[in-house]
């Protein structure tokens, strides 16, 4: 178990540097001067110069990736003498469009991500699989027929639809809900305020996910249902509460978990839509705040932490997976 | 000899979107403690519906079952057909167990073999956690496999095709059942392995004086181990007798393509002779015998009832019973001539 930890990080780390390589030499050969972007319309000749020198955008390509990398590790200084200013490490650069460490607002907007990830997370597994199981159980009867209606709204009405709906009628016309102005708390600070701030974006995503979820557990519960290993199991005297609720179930866990680990992953990265109409100050926006502004540094940062967010999620799952399947041998 | 079950007039049908399937139509049939009773047949004959509605295992929706099939639970007598659900439970892997051809998907993959076996013995015994595990090693023992203990935690994936089929019959004889039925349990297996198996199912029979109802369509497993024979087609049971009955003085037409079906060292070096045509369709079975089409004998036949009547189980033996118009001493005569160059 430990070699295979130890060599799949070793395989992560080696990604995430290609990754890393990749996405900055995208970004170095894009056919604008990044040094022009760092100062607004008042700018002059002698700012950009500065600014370019600043911010080691006259070295080499190779020089700037490596002073990228090695400031993750030793943190970086930018300038010299007294116009100097330094981000500690782990350094992801300097956003001059917010006039700020580009960590910083990482780790400003990361949490909030999370939060809504993995509390959407929790209801659509909640509220998929149970349907999906109440679906299969009581297959072309009337929960059966209800779920599908489920699922086919579900999945036609785009986040962005029940998003606003949502927020419209719950929040400003019913006022269930207060519009969520007065900013993020932390669950540690104050559960309630967390949980009545996050609420609604949690139901958003997590009725779209659901529908997925749903339509897969039904799926492979009535795939599984007809298997070999359960007519056995039935052979044996086995009744049918057991034949569904253990052996049937425990099939369908391991590829359902795989299921929910990647789609978190890709949540991290891109839950834009949701964070869009609730106003949340996550990862998403920050991406797509710094693709409009052409914040190179945040972009470059953004990308390869959704990159890291796959590919560790996915070394997660691979050992959930191992845990799960006795088949899949881990050495 | 006691009768361990009897099977009469069994009909299974099954509403499709294109008809009703007439599975299983009028089967009748025993099996008695200590024999070993087989059903050959080609493929979708109706072995497996017939098996699968003595273990109560058909879908209550889907299919359409009528008869009887009087079944000794150590003794008391039960018709499967008209228990209820909970009754047919309790009856499974207790008074008939039941092993299935594939042993690579029949076995739960992500549970260890140990808790698979003792889980059966579970069921009918509630609490006895104990007991359970020290019969599933007691069983691994008796099939053959080694070090059962340590091979009782380990997972199907772990073992052999012919290893896993042993692990199943321990599991079917968990509870020390009287009737075991075998679905085609050496198809899926290497031919050196079969026999071991058949060898093994032949030990245990004797050891628990069971009675085993053997499903296949392989006329050389039939020869080894069976002690009277059903051979099937479209549905219904066309010659009944004992095994060297059907092997050396077969009546029904089809029997007689069966048997020279078998692929056999001979000295000319012939060609397999399959029955030419395909068994007729289980929705709408024409009228007549459901053999006819493909036929050879027809022109035998004094009324050309062939195509218009079915033919009835019969016989001039109680024990040999065949369906089919033509006289039975025509037919004897005429299958023993073909026998013999097939000998040849
Ligand atoms: N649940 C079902 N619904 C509809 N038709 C079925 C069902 N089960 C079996 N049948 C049909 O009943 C017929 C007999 O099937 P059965 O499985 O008993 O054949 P078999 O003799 O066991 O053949 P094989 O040698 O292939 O196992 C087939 O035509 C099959 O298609
Ligand atoms: S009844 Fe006629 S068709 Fe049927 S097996 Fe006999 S000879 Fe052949
Ligand atoms: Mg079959």
């Amino acid at each position: 178990m430990l070699k295979f930890i130890g060599r799949r990080a070793l395989f992560a780390a080696m990604t995430i540097l290609i990754v890393s390589a990749v996405v900055f030499a995208i970004f170095s050969f894009l056919p604008f001067d990044p040094a022009s972007l760092t100062c607004g319309q008042r700018c002059t000749k002698q700012i950009i110069a500065a600014n370019r020198i600043r911010l080691g955008f006259d070295q080499p390509v190779y020089v700037q990736y490596w002073l990228f990398l090695s400031g993750i590790f030793a943190g970086r200084t930018y300038g010299a003498g007294s116009a100097a200013f330094s981000c500690p490490a782990p350094s992801f650069g300097y956003s001059f469009n917010e006039n700020a460490c580009v960590t910083d607002m990482l780790r400003e907007s990361l949490p909030i991500t999370i939060s809504l990830a993995v509390g959407a997370l929790i209801m659509w597994l909640l509220l998929g699989i149970g349907l999906g199981i109440v679906a299969a159980k009581f297959k072309n009867r009337w929960p059966d027929t209800g779920s599908s209606v489920f699922v086919l709204l579900a999945t036609s009405l785009p986040t962005f639809v029940t998003g606003l709906a949502l927020l419209i009628w719950v929040s400003i016309k019913w006022h269930f809900i207060p519009l969520s102005l007065n900013g993020y708390t932390s669950i540690f600070d104050n559960p309630w305020k967390f949980c009545v701030y996050f609420i609604l974006p949690w139901i958003t995503l997590a009725i779209a996910y659901a529908a997925i979820y749903t339509r897969f557990t039904r799926a492979a519960l009535l795939e599984t249902l007809g298997e070999d290993y359960i007519r056995t199991a039935r052979a044996k005297g086995v009744g049918e509460r057991v034949v569904f609720f253990k052996h049937t179930l425990r099939a369908v866990l391991a590829p359902l978990i795989t299921l929910a680990g990647l789609d978190f992953a890709g949540l991290i990265g891109g839950a834009i839509i949701t964070e869009t109409i609730f106003n949340l100050p996550g990862l998403g926006r920050l991406t797509l705040r710094s693709v409009y502004e052409f914040d190179l540094p945040v972009v470059l940062a953004t990308t390869i932490l959704a990159a890291v967010v796959v590919i560790v999620m996915n070394l997660i799952v691979d050992m959930l997976y191992a845990v799960l399947d006795p088949r899949v041998r881990i050495t | 000899m006691s009768e361990l079950l009897r099977i009469e007039d069994l009909h299974v049908s099954f509403k499709t979107d294109d008809g009703i399937v007439r599975a299983v139509d009028g089967v009748s049939l025993t099996l008695s403690a200590g024999e070993t009773v087989a059903i050959v047949g080609e493929s979708g004959s109706g072995k497996t519906v017939t098996s699968l509605s003595v273990m109560g295992l058909h879908k209550k929706g889907q299919a359409e079952i009528s008869g009887s099939i009087s079944l000794s639970d150590h003794g008391v007598f039960k018709d499967v057909v008209h228990l209820s659900d909970d009754e047919i439970r309790d009856i499974r892997g207790r008074a008939v167990s039941m092993i299935f051809q594939d042993p690579m998907s029949s076995l739960h993959p992500y549970y260890k073999i140990g808790n698979q076996l003792a889980e059966g013995y579970l069921v009918h015994n509630p609490g006895k956690k104990k007991e359970a595990m020290a019969r599933a090693i007691e069983m691994l023992d008796l099939v053959g496999i080694p070090e059962p203990a340590k091979r009782a935690k380990e997972f199907p994936h772990q073992f052999s095709g012919g290893m896993r089929q042993r692990v199943m019959i321990a599991m079917a004889l968990m509870n020390s059942p009287q009737i075991l039925i075998a679905d085609e349990p050496t198809t899926a297996l290497d031919v050196t392995v079969q026999a071991q198996i058949l060898a093994l199912l032949s030990k245990l029979k004797k050891e628990f004086n069971m009675g085993i109802l053997l499903i296949t369509h392989d006329l050389g497993v039939v020869a080894q181990v069976a002690d009277r024979v059903n051979v099937m087609y479209a549905g219904r049971i066309v010659e009944e007798g004992p095994v060297d009955d059907i092997f050396y003085s077969p009546l029904a037409p089809y029997t007689l393509g069966l048997l020279k079906s078998v692929p056999r060292v001979s000295k000319n070096n012939e060609r397999l002779k399959a029955i030419p045509g395909q068994p007729p369709s289980l929705i709408n079975l024409p009228v007549g015998c459901p053999f006819a089409p493909r036929c050879e004998f027809k022109q035998h036949s004094s009324e050309s009832g062939c195509n218009t009547t079915r033919p009835e189980l019969l016989g001039t033996s109680p024990t040999h019973r065949s369906r089919c118009h033509v006289p039975e001493k025509l037919r004897s005569e005429l299958f023993a001539a073909e026998l013999k160059e097939l000998q040849a």
